[in-house]
């Protein structure tokens, strides 16, 4: 298994010297939606609390970097891990409130605070620009590494992939993250052997929202622009897709699933122009017709076809 | 003088369509324990019936009444043919509402464009009313009328007849409510149908305020999902307050603070989380 992961992570980095820069690109967009994808299945598949305003993190991060840029000209070594702290502060307090409730109160609060912090967006024309976004913004050039080509870019952001995955299954291998599947599947039980289920979740919320940061500010620097829409619903409902779609609760599922619906908006959209109900009708097919995944679900599925046990 | 009245006058409506919506939405999920994330988009698909019915000549009062209807069939539909099959899986609903919401949407988009149609308000309501020196737009008494008459339509349906009865029963106690012989399914198709005929109804008659346009709906599921988390979850007296709060606050931010409208909006909800987490007439803990 390990010799396959290395085998893999080779042939990502191989990739820009046999593929053209557009596929480069598209590999650089579907690491960005892994990282967040994964981050949010920290919440969804590990602490089985469903999170629909995660994109309030991306977004959040990538507008305070632009605008530490741009209205306080503060060079990369500044904004980068400003934006990460206070978006994770922020992500203190929201994960505070949200946690008041667990369940369908849970999903309702978290795309509560997602929308206020998307209609501030649009709203605030001061800070935000409203809907004309920010935009003239640079990518850093850290030890004075060019980023603006594509290939160098690429790698960047694969290093940062390959170390929030890393972290994340060194956080739900650890005791702790034993503790929040315990938290998860028994929370009763949990609470009953002297468990803090609600620290729990907590930490975990302020970590998923860190790595959500992360992939913002990688999202910003990808884009060179920032616009409202990146907090919408949507983009919520696209990381939850890939979560589901991919198998929650696994490391691999979501950057499975995060590809599937990269490529799948990439090529539709040069089909079809509406991804929106596209997506609709992605989402109902799956929660109806394959609830634990694609992958598991097409296998049971040819099961069933062939006839054989389910 | 003028703008305090004015602003006030536009609080309740906005509170009063806001009941219109967010009392459906509290309905269903207190009942079937669904959050029905496609209550933003049958408002919108209410306004946008409202819109085709008024190009065929029929009055506001009309079109209100169709779009209502069709927005409450289409409820059923998606109750039946959809929410059905996935009975029992809480979080299988909410993604397929929020797949449903992204269809329907779009599917307004396709048929009635991007550009915002404003609906016409009734001529008979267009003449601001006088009353003791003060001018008033007429038009928003009439929508705080219907939405209190709604009100007390619901609080007499759910207090006073056999049906109402029987969502009570299924709210408290759902398998105890089985066990008498209640028929939970016809139930259920009747509760999301009467939710979406009010949604319907709030998008067609708030249609001469807010007009039709592509992203009604997620400006309206932000203050519906507000509203009920504020009121608490299912209780219907929790989302008629809250509404009128809701509207208040949101009204005259926009109009004081226009820009940070809805940071106020985040503060009684904060507020009332933190002390009441059922919100404050809920006792639904999730």
């Amino acid at each position: 298994m390990r010799r396959n992961y290395i085998l893999l992570l080779a042939l990502l980095i191989c990739l820009p010297w046999f593929s053209g820069e557009y596929y480069v690109n598209l590999a650089s967009q579907i690491l960005i939606a892994a990282i967040f994808a994964a981050s949010l299945n920290l919440l969804v598949g590990y602490a089985g609390l469903t999170s629909l305003g995660h994109a309030s993190y991306l977004g959040l991060s990538a507008y305070i970097s632009a605008w530490l840029s741009l209205r306080m000209g503060l060079g990369h070594a500044v904004t980068a891990p400003a934006a990460l702290l206070l978006t994770t502060l922020i992500g203190c307090g929201f994960g505070w409130i949200a946690l008041r409730a667990s369940g369908l109160g849970f999903l309702m609060l978290t795309l509560a605070l997602s929308q206020i912090v998307w209609g501030l967006c649009y709203r605030w024309v001061g800070v935000t620009n409203g809907d004309n976004g920010l935009s003239g913004l640079t990518r850093p050039s850290p030890f004075g590494i060019d980023l603006g080509n594509s290939s160098a870019f690429y790698w960047f952001v694969l290093i940062i992939t390959v170390a929030a995955l890393y972290s994340i299954a060194r956080f739900v291998n650890s005791p702790f993250g034993a503790t929040l599947r315990g938290t998860r599947d028994q929370w009763r039980r949990m609470s009953s052997l002297g468990y803090n289920v609600w620290g729990i979740r907590w930490v975990t919320f302020v970590f998923s929202s860190f790595l959500g940061a992360l992939a913002g500010l990688l999202y910003v620097y990808f884009n060179k622009y920032i616009h409202p829409s990146v907090m919408s619903v949507t983009v919520s409902a696209e990381a939850l897709l890939a979560v589901i779609a991919g198998g929650s609760g696994t490391l691999a599922g979501p950057v499975v699933g995060a590809a599937l619906v990269m490529l799948l908006k990439n090529y539709a959209s040069a089909y079809v122009e509406r991804w929106n109900m596209l997506m609709g009708i992605v989402f109902v097919f799956i929660v109806i017709v394959m609830p634990a995944g694609i992958v598991p679900g097409t296998l049971a599925l040819l099961r069933r076809l062939r006839g054989g046990p389910r | 003088m003028q703008f305090w009245q004015i602003q006030a006058l536009n609080s309740f409506a906005l509170g009063g369509l806001l009941f219109l919506l967010s009392s459906g939405f509290a309905l269903i999920f207190g009942l079937m324990r669904i959050a029905n994330l496609t209550h933003g988009a049958l408002f919108m698909l209410g306004a946008y019936v409202a819109v085709t019915a008024m190009r065929f000549e029929a009055g506001l009062a009309v079109a209100a009444l169709c779009a209502a209807l069709v927005v409450g069939v289409v409820g059923g539909l998606i109750e039946r043919l959809i929410l059905r099959r996935i009975s029992g899986n809480a979080q299988g609903q909410v993604l397929a509402t929020l797949g449903i919401s992204f269809i329907t949407a779009d599917f307004c988009l396709i048929v009635w464009g991007g550009d915002t149609i404003p609906i016409q308000t009734p001529a008979m309501f267009q003449a601001p009313l006088h009353f003791m020196g003060l001018t008033f737009p007429t038009y928003r008494l009439v929508v705080i009328g219907i939405a209190v008459v709604v009100a007390i339509i619901l609080y007499l349906l759910m207090e006073r007849t056999r049906l109402g009865a029987m969502i009570r029963a299924g709210v408290d106690d759902m398998q105890m409510a089985r066990a008498v012989g209640i028929r939970a399914s016809a139930l259920f198709t009747t509760v999301f149908c009467l939710g979406a005929f009010l949604a319907g109804l709030g998008g067609a008659v708030g249609g001469p305020i807010f007009s039709a346009y592509p992203g009604l709906d997620s400006d309206m599921l932000s203050l519906a999902l507000i509203v009920v988390i504020l009121g608490g979850i299912g209780s219907l007296i929790g989302t008629f307050v809250a509404s009128f709060i809701i509207g208040f606050i949101y009204t005259f931010g926009t109009a004081l603070l226009p820009d940070l409208a809805y940071v106020i909006l985040f503060l009684p909800m904060v507020i009332v989380i933190a002390f009441r987490p059922t919100g404050l007439f809920g006792t639904i803990r999730t």
